[in-house]
């Protein structure tokens, strides 16, 4: 009896070792299988140009349009975002009391909306679309982003927000200030949860490709207008590796190299953020 | 001095208005949705769309059987592998590892909550497919393509592992440390300790988080379809194809105006995925925050 309680702490110490190697094997081999078989094949020029012609049966050209119009969907959608989500949590940890009903439903509709899948977004956003008549285009992927990252860009900082001690604010407004003359204070104290959720945001609009697939549609070139349809990298990594020539394949390799590549570095930088400029924070 | 307060009240007046905007479009999705899928719901019953696996598009014939039992199967797969293998995870972090150990498991469980699910799209045909396809299915003498449920599941696993351990390091950090001390004082060891105290004292919060982390799996897109088969048929085995809800959207908004009932159809589906998880996460949360207050 007494010997039996010691084998089975072997047995789960083995069993979490276990899942411990797992996970990072895990990691290692998404990594591996995607740098391996894309690094060989990515080259200068499918960084830096659109497609040509002949592109999809494996003819030269590149996936510039991808890259770029990846880019401003996720610049448009952060800078939205942003716009909206910094009066929401503003409003949520200043305006509101701390135990105020309307906050604490608000805040579970964030929590709600965050779980929607980005599907059901594009979806949703689809048939807004149809009816007030904007086809498939960069506005559209704009507006899916959104909507997608709103959620995770208020929750994110509203989580900070709500530590600040009411002292502070009391000490502004004792000087005469107003609830809204306090915002400096309030994102002063919230900067860098700002970065690192922006950084998160930015991370999971880059990635998503349900969302877009509806709204953005995709195209050869690169967007000159709002009512252009756009490319994305997800879906430039999905429509090429669905074609049956290995050249056209080997690209959606290398487009998964880049993409990964963006995203380790924005999901990098939001760690660093963390960890070093968290200490200013009173 | 006037124009200071006016403006204080009219931020404040924007500010409720993008607050509320939040609820408005939680259900305004709702409604829209169902509005949409309103154009089927008059033709089929609900309970016949539910219940019948015929899709044929062309021949008016919807049934979502398949797609609804696709995906229940491909993420009820996934949580069986994924759950006990975060759950030690979580233990061995908040139980057992020192800080150090930790300072280096973090970031790897960060990298993969960040990678895009496209990308696990690609290392589930380039690794987890040839796996089945090549070792398990020759193992167990079936011939299979390697597109099945089982890849979708062990793709669909590693996307919710990291969701799954920080909420599970969340909940067992929680339980105050006196009881894990009462307890190795009273000469258990640090599973018994764990199994007894720290585990039953969470599992409440362990359930619920599940419950979260479900509703995210059921969801998942285009890493699911890449590596799942898409067929219409209900799976009878972990081998067989399948074809989960979000796929059926995915693959085939494109067509969905040239035929009729076709773009209700496809909307439908999506309200079908809305309001299943609409209900699991509610529940969770809801759940979750009772637990915490007490």
């Amino acid at each position: 009896m007494k010997k039996a309680k010691y084998i089975e702490e072997k047995i789960f110490r083995f069993l979490m070792v276990l899942s411990l190697i797992l996970i990072a094997g895990f990691v290692f081999s998404v990594l591996w299988s995607i740098f391996s078989k894309g690094i060989p094949v990515l080259t200068w020029e499918m960084v830096t140009s659109l497609p040509g012609s002949g592109f999809y049966v494996g003819k030269q050209g590149g996936f510039l349009n991808a890259i770029v119009g990846s880019v401003y969907i996720v610049l448009g959608a952060t800078f939205l975002g942003l716009l909206i989500s910094i009066p929401v949590v503003f409003y949520l940890s200043v305006y509101l009391k701390k135990d105020s009903r309307f906050g604490s439903i608000a805040r579970l509709a964030f929590d709600v909306l965050f779980g929607v899948p980005s599907i059901v977004y594009g979806a949703f956003a689809f048939t807004i679309m149809i009816v007030v008549g904007i086809r498939a285009s960069l506005l559209g992927g704009i507006l899916v982003e959104t909507l997608l990252i709103v959620p995770i860009l208020i929750r994110s900082m509203d989580e900070v927000a709500r530590t600040i001690p009411k002292e502070l604010l009391e000490t502004a407004y004792s000087l005469g200030a107003t609830k809204i003359e306090t915002i400096g204070v309030v994102i002063r104290q919230i900067a860098p949860a700002i970065a690192t959720a922006t950084l998160l945001s930015v991370g999971r609009a880059m990635g998503d490709a349900a969302g877009v697939m509806f709204t953005a549609g995709f195209t050869d070139y690169i967007p000159e207008s709002l009512t252009d349809k756009a490319a994305t990298l997800p879906l430039s990594v999905f429509f090429q590796l669905s074609a049956p020539q290995i050249e056209v394949q080997n690209r959606a390799y290398a487009a998964a190299v880049v993409l990964t590549v963006i995203i380790l570095i924005i999901s990098l930088s939001g760690r660093f953020i963390m960890r070093y400029f968290s200490k200013n924070k009173v | 001095m006037k124009y200071r307060i006016i403006k204080d009240k009219v931020a404040g007046g924007v500010m409720t208005f993008f607050t509320l905007l939040s609820l408005i479009l939680l259900v305004a999705m709702a409604v829209g949705l169902w509005l949409k899928s309103a154009d089927i719901l008059e033709e089929h019953s609900m309970w016949n769309l539910l219940t019948a696996s015929e899709w044929k598009p062309m021949r008016n014939q919807f049934g979502f059987l398949a797609f609804i039992s696709g995906t229940f199967y491909v993420t009820g797969v996934a949580t069986v592998i994924a759950l006990p293998t975060s759950l030690l995870m979580a233990i061995f972090l908040t139980e057992y590892s020192r800080s150090t150990v930790r300072r280096y498991i973090y970031p790897l469980l960060d990298i993969l909550a960040s990678l895009p699910s496209v990308i696990f799209g690609v290392w589930g045909t380039l690794v987890i497919v040839p796996i089945v396809s090549d070792i398990i299915g020759p193992a167990v003498g079936t011939a299979t393509s390697g597109y099945t449920l089982l890849s979708g599941a062990v793709v669909l696993s590693v996307m919710i592992l990291p969701l799954l351990v920080s909420l599970f390091i969340e909940i067992l950090g929680n339980v105050e440390i006196d009881l894990r001390e009462a307890s190795l004082a009273l000469g258990a060891t640090r599973w018994q300790t764990t199994k007894h105290v720290v585990l039953k004292k969470g599992l409440p919060g362990i359930i619920a988080s599940t419950v979260l982390a479900i509703s995210r799996a059921l969801g998942e897109t285009i890493a699911v379809l890449m590596v799942c088969g898409n067929l219409i048929i209900i799976p009878d085995s972990l081998l067989d194809a399948c074809y989960p809800i979000p796929a059926l959207i995915a693959n085939n908004y494109g067509e969905m105006l040239s035929l009729p009932l076709y773009e209700s159809a496809l909307m439908f589906a999506a309200f079908i995925l809305f309001f299943i998880v609409l209900v699991f996460n509610l529940g969770a949360r809801l759940y979750l925050k009772t637990i915490k207050t007490e």
